[in-house]
């Protein structure tokens, strides 16, 4: 049977508990949320001891079940003040489902200055003071954990941001190759050094492994399942062959690649930056074009690449980051923004957060336009080690903008706002200001329907059917990410009919039950509702839901477009 | 008239990124599809002038046309 291990950094113990009944069924987010609404005061300092850090494997991890590795960690965001949930692939998700782990809570924090480890195995949680890797980064943690507990160990580390307590601060988690995956968004990086932890061991040995109530039928759906992933051009080949980067060139024809911190929406350099040119130079560097982030994905849109001479560079190279440290900052160096994403690996802080900071930054005339080499500068010598700047830029573009009086600062819920133009893609700005993780494109991703014709097509720049898109994709997203699944399964989901049961199917083959499709909707609906009554309670009402002013001001090239949603037809939103 | 048509992902493969191209006037999009070696089944986005076209739309002078293949990302 599956347990909850609770650990407290105030009197430094640990306990194994039953799971509650109100919990059995849930998972990822699902369970996350529910654990921190249940717990957190919502009113609490993010990083305080009142706060609690959650991780949750979903409900089909660690079972076959193809891209259903996600790991979900969940506390108060000190970045938006609301509940969080962010979610990552790497190692870590499996080893903790097939340890019969429902949820990892940390809470409480240490009354001393002193730092911890935490060591998960099937027994329990160890709690252990470290010194020897305080100050390090990721990848040095990584390569010091396993040396010192073996190759296996899964691990979650926080860098110097966390130490530092930054609210752009995420959590790295191993992924196949000892390299790096990330709870990035919200500052969770931050919440775990609150509680004075540097990393968390997995000891995945004597693991009693999943089980599965209905074999047959399970592998039955996973058979149908895994045919959808596969046969969808988006996931089949557009996202192993280019990754999420193929982005960047169709953003830009269709007017919503934000450029020069949201000034316009078209870059002159994105052909230089684009997924297209991004796929030739990893093969001609002898990269890996495709790679996944856990084992059991079978999308594979990471890719490994390498510098000039063949040399590892950084790995799961996003469009997010591209287009942030790219369009948004007016760099067209590949090679330097690979090296960004490498160090906010290293340091442990949110490649999107940070990008879109540095756009505020660079408004602010931190840094000049385009200069890649004093951002690389900014990261090593100023974020890195926590100088008074590199604290402010730490705080993500939220903090820059009120440090240095700009007004132009893209934020939702203090939150910096992703890779699309919310004037010019309508339906993203209304997941951008209503969803309940603060300005966030995965929570209920409109590109699909506004930009990719995938789950049929709602027109971007008009406003009609752009809420009533938001809330149902919002919906469908809380659900999956309650399952352990990767997002991208919602791009066969949308339009192969088969698809949707069969991630059914398995869950009800997994736990014996009989959910239907009303009941994940249902569910889905639920978890919004809950994020929503905690951020409530927190202070964070429908006046949080609104786009900044300067989108409604000013128009943006090449269509002009203003955001034009009356404050009644955003808080429409919320009417289910 | 002429056009400037623009190519994608995969449709670049053994063809190009972008070139103008001399039509005669009253082309719609699925002529320059065809015209293209590829078939109405592989385009997964027709965007003309930066706003999402249909392989019906007829072509003016002066357009960009730009054609993808169903991708996508996040």
């Amino acid at each position: 049977m599956d347990k909850i291990f609770r650990v407290n950094m105030t009197d430094l113990t640990t306990k194994i508990e039953e799971v509650p009944a109100a919990w059995a069924g849930l998972g990822g987010r699902g369970l996350t949320s529910t654990i921190v609404a249940a717990e957190v005061p919502p009113t609490c300092h993010a990083l305080s001891a009142d706060n609690k850090l959650v991780f949750a494997p979903g409900l089909l991890t660690g079972t076959p079940a193809a891209n259903s590795g996600r790991l979900s960690a969940g506390a108060k965001s000190p970045l938006t003040g609301g509940i969080k949930e962010s979610n990552a692939g790497g190692t870590a998700a499996q080893m903790l489902a097939k340890l019969g782990i429902k949820a990892l809570i940390i809470e409480g924090a240490p009354k001393t200055g002193a730092w911890y480890n935490l060591a998960v195995g099937v027994n329990g949680v160890t709690i252990s003071e470290e010194k020897e890797l305080l100050g390090l980064g990721n990848f040095a943690v990584i390569d010091a954990v396993e040396a010192r507990l073996g190759k296996k160990t899964g691990v979650l580390t926080i860098g110097p941001a966390g130490e530092l307590k930054m609210t752009a601060a995420n959590i790295s988690v191993k992924d196949p190759d000892s390299k790096i995956r990330s709870h990035g968004r919200g500052g969770l990086g931050a919440v775990m050094g609150s509680k004075q932890i540097k990393f968390i061991s997995i000891d995945g040995e004597g693991a009693p492994g999943v089980k599965i109530a209905d074999p047959e039928k399970f592998k039955g759906a996973a058979k149908v399942f895994a045919k959808a992933l596969l046969d969808h051009p988006v996931s089949g080949e557009g996202l192993p062959t280019y990754g999420t980067n193929v982005l960047v060139n169709i953003l830009n024809e269709a007017g919503g690649l934000p450029t020069k911190n949201f000034t316009v929406g078209q870059f002159e350099g994105h052909d230089k930056i684009s997924g297209e040119t991004m796929h030739d130079t990893i093969a001609a560097r002898g990269g890996k074009v495709k790679h996944g982030c856990h084992a059991g994905c079978i999308i594979q849109c990471s890719q490994v690449y390498n510098d000039k001479d063949g040399k590892y560079v950084t790995s799961g190279f996003e469009y997010e980051t591209i287009w942030g440290l790219g369009a948004d900052c007016c760099i067209d160096n590949l090679d330097d923004i690979a090296r960004a994403d490498n160090l906010m690996d290293d340091i442990g802080i949110d490649s999107i957060e940070t990008a879109v900071m540095f756009g505020v930054a660079m408004e602010a005339g931190i840094l000049n336009w385009g200069d890649s080499k004093e951002m690389l500068r900014l990261l090593t010598e100023e974020i890195a080690k926590g100088t008074a700047l590199g604290r402010v830029l730490g705080g993500g573009a939220g903090s820059v903008g009120r440090t240095y009086g700009v007004t132009r600062v893209p934020v939702v819920k203090n939150q910096g706002i992703p890779a699309y133009d919310p004037r010019s893609v309508k339906g993203i700005g209304i997941t951008y200001a209503t969803s309940t993780m603060g300005a966030d494109h995965t929570s209920g991703y409109t590109i699909a329907t506004n930009i990719l014709n995938v789950g049929g097509y709602v027109d971007p720049l008009k406003k009609d059917g752009q809420v009533e898109l938001s809330r149902n994709l919002q919906i469908a997203t809380a659900a999956v990410d309650s399952t352990g699944m990767c997002i991208f399964v919602a791009f066969p989901a949308l339009d192969i009919p088969e698809c949707l049961p069969a991630l059914i199917d398995m869950i009800n083959a997994r736990f014996g039950i009989a959910l239907t499709g009303d009941d994940v909707t249902n569910l889905g609906k639920h978890i919004l509702k809950l994020e929503r009554d905690f951020n409530q309670k927190a202070g964070l009402t429908s006046v949080h839901d609104r786009l900044p002013d300067f989108f409604k001001t000013e128009p943006v090239a090449p269509h002009n477009a203003v955001w034009d949603f009356t404050d009644a037809e955003i808080d429409e939103f919320w009417n289910f | 008239m002429k056009i400037t048509l623009k190519l994608f992902a995969t449709f670049r493969n053994g063809r190009f990124k972008v070139a103008e191209q001399e039509l005669p006037e009253g082309t719609d999009v699925r002529q320059v599809v065809l015209g293209l070696g590829l078939t109405e089944e592989e385009i997964g986005i027709v965007m003309l002038n930066g706003r999402h076209g249909e392989l019906d739309s007829t072509l003016s002078h002066g357009d960009t046309l730009s054609l993808f293949p169903l991708v996508g990302g996040g």
